[in-house]
């Protein structure tokens, strides 16, 4: 065995005491070798402690060592001990101190109430949920109908910077997304449609389509995905620097300040990109037309303008103020709702990408009923 | 083998004694130059204060000894293997021998108190699960907090509790050094009291090298055996308090002549 390998002894003395030797390296890095063969070791009391040959020891091995001598009947009488070390007395003393008084085990409830329990908790988080998101709804309505009585108030330097920054820099992207699109409606259409020899209406399909839902609906989940996760986190951080609690101290209202530009920026741009996008898809599908079918792009065209009404196009722009809207809100709340700590802004992140996505369509399905009943 | 080299308390300047040894530091941040050519020498077993104005580089120091930020030029030692030469694995083997508590604590908010003191553990050693709890909540204990923090998130302490986590978790695996960045800014004068005693009385039992970034005065008097003052890049003075207090340097001057000063050196 190594000189400074890690062990331990137990005898017992002519005068009938125990006596533990223990040896070698006590610490951190070494005790796991001794831990089981130790926790099975009982000892009185009144054993002696024999340090004679012990090598480093930190408050680990200290740990094991106070451990078989108090922990057992919570006895608390110093150790005796032979030997001279350095250290051993004071880490000793140290630990006993510090030793956790009882097992640390957390009391679990049992699998079946433990799932009840979650249960109930979501259920009520959920109510909580949409009453907090009806209050803030009602809330930004509020601060944005004094806006419009007061427009002087308005941040028109925010409101321009943040149409930059979710209208202009999302262009590209929105339409390059919606161009794919409209390339695979085509496509998919010219096949299916080539059964019934009826290609041609390829540019009903895109047209309708693109402008009905693809165009609206698109564009707004790509903002609930690119801006509404920068809201988001944006005035989370801010709420958990403070700088919203500071903003309310200067009297400036988080609202008027952060909110309503935000809103009003998606409202402005949701339209415009909307319409870029349904060009970009729109062009996808004429492309796709013509390499796949050979429909000349001024036939598409002059197809497109005879088979696809106006009205489309108006049913798809109606629902982007709805969709702007629900992304800044849902952006907004989320961000004003972060705690102190970082697991919340990123779980308050997730929520709002998800919660604006999920409402964006579905707010689409209600408006698909209702221009149904309709019959526009 | 005994362990006496770390508890030795002789102040020497002996090469065996020096747990860091910094030599001609530089840093650079941009044009701004916050170290040039600085010297400074860390004892076994003792608790340094370093002090300087803002912006005098006293976290920056600390960063580059531990590593965070890589120096223009220098060297720097940590218990005499010179950390630039050192392999990856040397590397952590020494980092396994420090422990830093950043100022904000820094705990990792996913877990609670007692993962946190046990992720070192976990990455470090094999000790088992049931023992590597018990060694935790040792650690929360001699750090001063009650074990009912152990379950808690780090989000749900109070900041002095947060500091005391933060120093469970740099004596995790029982450091022979350990800095600490302010270690009682933001603290009640009670709280900061007891921190200080607190790190008095672990570097006396465990033997521990201080590394303390600090800007109380309290502090200083209460607990450092020698004091570096930083300014203009350059370490100023090193010595200890009384040594020091008579440097006629104008910023130490009106450092320990000023109102506070006074009152904490009376």
């Amino acid at each position: 065995m190594a000189l400074n390998s890690t062990r331990f002894q137990v005898e017992t003395a002519d005068d009938g005491r125990q006596v533990l030797s223990i040896a070698g390296e006590w610490t951190v890095w070494t005790v796991a070798s001794v831990e089981e063969q130790l926790r099975n070791t009982r000892i009185k009391y009144d054993a002696i402690l024999d340090v004679r040959e012990l090598g480093r020891i930190d408050t680990s091995g200290a740990y094991l060592i106070d451990r078989i001598f108090g922990a057992l009947e919570g006895v608390d009488d110093p150790i005796e001990i032979r030997g001279e070390h350095p250290s051993i007395g004071r880490l000793l003393g140290k630990v006993r101190k510090a030793s956790p008084a009882a097992p640390p085990d957390p009391i679990r409830p049992p699998g079946i109430i433990a799932l009840l329990d979650r249960a109930g908790h979501g259920a009520v988080e959920a109510w909580r949920e949409f009453l907090g998101t009806l209050s803030f709804i009602g809330e930004t309505m509020a601060t944005l109908g004094r806006l419009i009585v007061n427009p002087r108030k308005i941040r028109w330097t925010s409101v321009v910077a943040l149409m930059e920054e979710v209208g202009l820099d999302a262009l590209p992207i929105v339409c390059f997304l919606s161009f794919f699109i409209g390339l695979v409606i085509a496509f998919i259409g010219a096949n299916l449609l080539a059964m019934f020899n009826a290609s041609v209406f390829t540019v009903e399909l895109v047209g309708i389509g693109m402008l009905r839902e693809f165009g609206a609906v698109l564009t707004a989940i790509l903002l609930a995905g690119r801006t509404d996760s920068a809201f988001t986190a944006q005035i989370g951080a801010m709420k958990m620097r403070q700088e919203i609690d500071a903003m309310r101290t200067i009297g400036l209202d988080p609202m008027e300040a952060l909110v309503a530009p935000r809103l009003i920026a998606l409202l402005v741009m949701t339209p415009l990109l909307t319409f870029a996008a349904t060009i970009a898809g729109i062009i996808g599908g004429l492309i796709a037309a013509w390499s796949a079918m050979g429909i000349s792009p001024t036939l598409f065209i002059e197809r497109f303008k005879d088979v696809v009404p106006e009205q489309h196009f108006w049913v798809g722009i109606v629902k982007t103020p709805v969709f702007a809207i629900v992304v800044a809100l849902v952006g907004c709340r989320q961000g004003m709702l972060v705690e102190g700590d970082v697991v919340s802004l990123g779980r308050r992140t997730t929520s709002a990408v998800v919660q604006s996505i999920f409402l964006v369509i579905a707010i689409d399905a209600v408006f698909a009923m209702l221009f149904y009943q309709l019959n526009v | 083998m005994s362990y006496d080299a770390a508890l030795d308390q002789n102040r020497d300047a002996a090469a065996g004694n020096v747990a860091i040894r910094v030599r001609g530091l530089t840093n650079r941040f941009g044009s701004h130059t916050v170290h040039e050519d600085l010297d400074l020498d860390v004892m076994k077993g003792e608790i340094l204060g370093v002090i300087g104005g803002s912006g005098t580089g006293k976290s920056v120091l600390l960063r580059s000894i531990v590593g965070l930020n890589k120096p223009v030029t220098g060297e720097i030692e940590v218990f005499g293997e010179r950390l630039n030469d050192l392999s990856r694995e040397e590397r952590i083997k020494i980092e396994r021998r420090w422990g830093v508590m950043f100022q904000d604590g820094a705990l990792f908010s996913t877990l609670t108190v007692r993962e946190n003191v046990m992720t070192p553990m976990i990455e470090h050693t094999k000790i088992p699960p049931q023992l590597m709890r018990e060694l935790a909540d040792l650690k929360i204990r001699l750090a001063g907090l009650e074990l009912e923090a152990a379950a808690k998130a780090p989000g749900d302490l109070s900041g002095g509790m947060r500091k005391r986590a933060a120093l469970a978790r740099a004596l995790a695996l029982d450091p022979d050094l350990v800095f600490l960045d302010e270690p009682t800014a933001g603290l009640d004068p009670i709280g900061a009291q007891k921190f200080d005693e607190l790190v008095q009385s672990l570097s006396r039992a465990l033997g521990l090298t201080v590394f303390l970034v600090t800007h109380d005065l309290d502090t200083l008097v209460a607990i450092c055996d020698r004091i570096a003052v930083l300014s203009d890049g350059k370490v100023l003075a090193v010595g200890p308090l009384e040594e020091v207090r008579k440097n006629p340097h104008p910023w130490i001057q009106e450092y320990f002549s000023g109102p506070r000063g006074r009152a904490a050196v009376r």
